[in-house]
């Protein structure tokens, strides 16, 4: 078991912006297919062609567990995820207000805040995206990810920099 | 529910709009989406109406599993008669209209009447209103979207719009949403514009409860992972759907210069890989787009490289425009490809008519039949790519006589034109011919000529029969779910067999049509794919309906009767070039010219092509004359049509 747990890592420009993880978000918590009810969203912007979906990035400080005024939201370190207590919860929708990303919603029909909880380890949008738009990777190897792919777009870029060179 | 999605009736001279139930039996008659739809058309329009009148209706749907836990059930049906043929008229489109509409309370709309002014319909959860479109009447098809979002103040809402083509009743013009999803054949759009219809918006938030969630959802992934692992659809997910132009060019089943040849040649340019070549020049390595819960993305996105239009973004070009606007005028130019692929897009107009009918103006000026008088100057020469760029908007706004006729349709522009200009018109029903050659392949050839909606690849095409395969694998694909004993051929230029596979085919498709999901998840151009069987088990999981494969079958055949109905009611005659199941005489009289093999110097043997029809109209209960026999009816319930059930 890795101390940090996994993450959702979601790679934007991979997205064809289907939203299957709208549905199969939805399907799988609600047994109800409906987007407003899911945890997962892919912000479009279709006259560009660009697609970003956005989610809980489960933050270590996370502000909607801090203004939560009746500590209904912690943090589950485990699955590495923060969790709303809905035996706590009175649904004032602070942290609604208060989250940066949009990740924590209110269901206007069962009048209840619901936010990506990982599917308790298994996430459903990561199982049905195809292209693996979202990921679920070991926090660590998030950055190192990372590192290589911009590591490999310098390595093309001095490439293609002494051949320039070469040429003139 | 799914079930519980209701049908509207919008009467848009009256304004008059009324909410119903489908009941259950009407489902299990029909299902829904284009099966419905057909249902409705028979039942709600009068013999002989004014394709461009108010009483023509038009239905406007989702499927059955529209928005559910199944695979791409992004489909949109759209019906009406059509405009252009004056008989079937059926579009069905991609993209996240349909979904919206279930979301929104709703699977069918039946649309009757003709506003004063512009208009359009905005749908809510569950509730309709007519809205004032005048401000939004002229605008094209991407900027029409955008101006209704606007008005409703919501960016989530998805819209069905006409473009200037469908304003401008051009016979042909398609009605769209998103960027390029096209509900594109046989004038719908201009069914739209002469109502004063701008558009069908729609919004929704309400629930569609799934009957078995969790089946449903694991199901759906057994399905996704069949429907990606067929490598058909890895390609078209690399490549899109231009990857089927470059092999059957390559092959020699390709119009080109109208119908002179079979084959383009130096078509480097508009290769499939070139194509994704610019794609990823302009959009990056991932460029591929997908419509509602799909996972095979055969849409690609590209930003015009050069010329007026440079750095415009549209999505595509699908195989048509390639055929269309590159092999078809003989102009194989990615540039030419691209950029008439935009104008389509953004006049809103079907692209395989638009090409199909500029090509045969082509061939009619080179050979003397219409002069520069007709085309006001423009030197309509084969290869001309200005020429092919201009005509594409003079027919979408009527300019010039040439425009203007060619905006009418085939067989209007041809009685107008005169001389023997019909002869040199490839179409079905009044419909142009995709940008396929159908000489070497008798099979393609029956099903373009007995097409509900004219010549069409997408009512019952046999594609896999291009694949040779082995004579057990087609019994196992063809007699289920009902047997069939008769000859199978694995041979595609044989013509034995044949009449089944079609039948079959114009099955399967009216299935994936009723349901609302794409016909690259069935068996089209994969054989593997899922058909009948699976979709008794998807339709239950998802709705509770239970249906075995064969009622899912007996309703596909009854669907595809009560078109045939239509037709029938509207003038249809088995061997009328005109409003027929006949194909033009040059399937019959020239040879193809270039190509492999196996194609290079066949046609159409008249003899044998008339004994294949005899044999698929006994298959689907048609007497010798293509009229339904009147036990076939019973059978399928449809003895008492008009029946107006819903």
């Amino acid at each position: 078991m890795e101390p940090m747990g996994k993450v959702l890592v979601i790679n934007y420009e991979k997205c064809t912006g289907c939203r299957l993880c709208e549905l199969v978000c939805a399907v799988m918590h609600d047994g109800i297919s409906n987007p407003t009810r899911s945890r997962i969203k892919v912000m479009k912007w279709e006259s560009e062609g660009l697609y970003i979906p956005m989610s809980c990035q489960q933050c270590q400080d996370a502000p909607c567990m801090n203004v939560c005024p009746v500590k209904a939201i912690s943090r589950d370190e485990e699955l590495g995820r923060v969790v709303v207590d809905y035996d706590v919860c009175i649904g004032c929708r602070s942290c609604v207000a208060v989250c940066p990303f949009g990740a924590m919603s209110f269901n206007t029909i069962d009048k209840k805040v619901f936010k990506c909880d990982l599917c308790d380890g298994d996430p459903q949008c990561v199982r049905f995206c195809e292209v693996n738009a979202i990921e679920y990777i070991d926090a660590n190897d998030v950055s190192i990810l990372k590192q290589k792919n911009a590591a490999e777009r310098i390595s093309i870029a001095g490439k293609e920099a002494a051949v320039l060179q070469a040429a003139v | 529910m799914p079930l519980d999605r209701k049908i509207a009736y919008i009467d848009l001279t009256t304004g008059d709009i009324q909410t119903k139930p489908i009941p259950l039996d009407v489902r299990k008659k029909f299902l829904g989406g284009r099966g419905l739809d057909a249902y409705l058309l028979y039942n709600h329009t009068k013999k002989g109406c004014d394709p461009i009148g108010p009483n023509n209706t038009l239905m406007v749907s989702g499927g059955i599993l529209t928005a559910t836990c199944a695979s791409a059930t992004a489909r949109t049906h759209v019906m009406a008669k059509s405009p252009l043929t004056g008989l079937l008229g059926s579009a069905n489109m991609g993209g996240f209209f349909a979904p919206e509409m279930a979301w929104a309370g709703f699977h069918h709309l039946v649309i009757k009447g003709k506003a004063k002014h512009p208009v359009y319909i905005y749908i809510h959860n569950g509730e309709i209103e007519i809205r004032d479109a005048r401000d939004i009447w002229g605008k094209s098809v991407t900027d029409s979207q955008w101006a209704l979002r606007e008005d409703l103040g919501d960016q989530e809402v998805k819209s069905l719009v006409c473009g200037p083509a469908g304003e401008n009743l051009v016979r042909f013009a398609n009605v769209m949403t998103g960027i390029k999803n096209s509900g594109g054949r046989s004038g719908m759009g201009c069914v739209l514009g002469s109502k004063n219809l701008k558009a069908v918006s729609v919004r929704g938030t309400m629930d569609i409860k799934i009957a078995r969630p969790k089946e449903a959802l694991e199901y759906n992934k057994r399905f996704i992972d069949q429907i990606v692992s067929a490598k058909v659809n890895q390609t078209q997910g690399a490549l899109g759907t231009p990857f089927i132009w470059g092999a059957t060019n390559s092959w020699g089943g390709i119009r080109c210069r109208n119908f002179q040849y079979n084959q383009c040649e130096y078509a480097d340019d508009i290769e499939p890989e070139r194509i994704d070549e610019i794609c990823e020049e302009t959009m990056g390595p991932y460029h591929m787009t997908g419509c509602f819960g799909c996972q095979v993305h055969c849409r690609a996105q590209y930003k015009i490289p050069e010329g007026p239009y440079a750095g415009v973004y549209d999505e595509g070009p699908e195989y048509t425009s390639q055929g269309a606007f590159g092999g078809e005028t003989d102009t194989p130019r990615a540039i030419t490809v691209l950029t008439g692929n935009h104008l389509v897009d953004k006049y809103g107009m079907d692209n395989l008519e638009t090409g199909s009918l500029i090509s045969w103006a082509m061939e009619l000026y080179e050979l003397g039949i219409i002069t520069s008088k007709e085309t006001d100057g423009l030197d309509l020469r084969f290869g001309n790519d200005e020429a092919v760029i201009e005509m594409i908007d003079r027919i979408a706004f009527r300019k010039g006589w040439l425009g203007d006729t060619l905006a009418e349709g085939g067989i209007p522009a041809s009685e107008k034109i005169g001389k023997n200009s019909f002869d040199y018109l490839i179409q079905v029903k009044g419909m142009s011919n995709l940008h396929s050659d159908e000489r070497a392949t008798p099979g393609l050839a029956l099903n373009i000529a007995t097409g509900s909606r004219g010549s069409d690849h997408l009512r019952s095409r046999p594609a896999i029969d291009l694949y040779h395969l082995p004579e057990p694998v087609l019994r196992k694909i063809y007699s289920n779910p009902v047997p069939y004993d008769g000859p199978l051929s694995s041979e595609h230029t044989e013509y034995i067999g044949k009449p089944w596979q079609v039948f079959w085919q114009e099955n399967c498709y009216m299935g994936v049509d009723c349901l609302g999901i794409c016909k690259y998840h069935t068996t089209f151009l994969g054989a593997t794919l899922p058909n009948f069987e699976d979709w008794s088990k998807v339709i239950y999981y998802n709705t509770g309906l239970e249906m075995t494969p064969e009622e899912i079958w007996d309703v596909a055949v009854r669907c595809n009767m009560i078109e045939r109905l239509f037709n029938l009611r509207e003038g249809l005659t088995r061997d009328d070039l005109k409003k027929g199941d006949m194909l033009n005489h040059r399937y019959f009289d020239e040879p193809c010219r270039r190509g492999a093999i196996d194609v290079v110097g066949k046609k159409i043997d008249k003899e044998k092509f008339i004994k294949m029809i005899d044999e698929f109209y006994e298959h689907k209960g048609l007497d010798k004359n293509g009229v339904p026999t009147p036990e076939r009816l019973k059978k399928l319930g449809l003895n008492k049509e008009p029946s107006h059930l819903l």
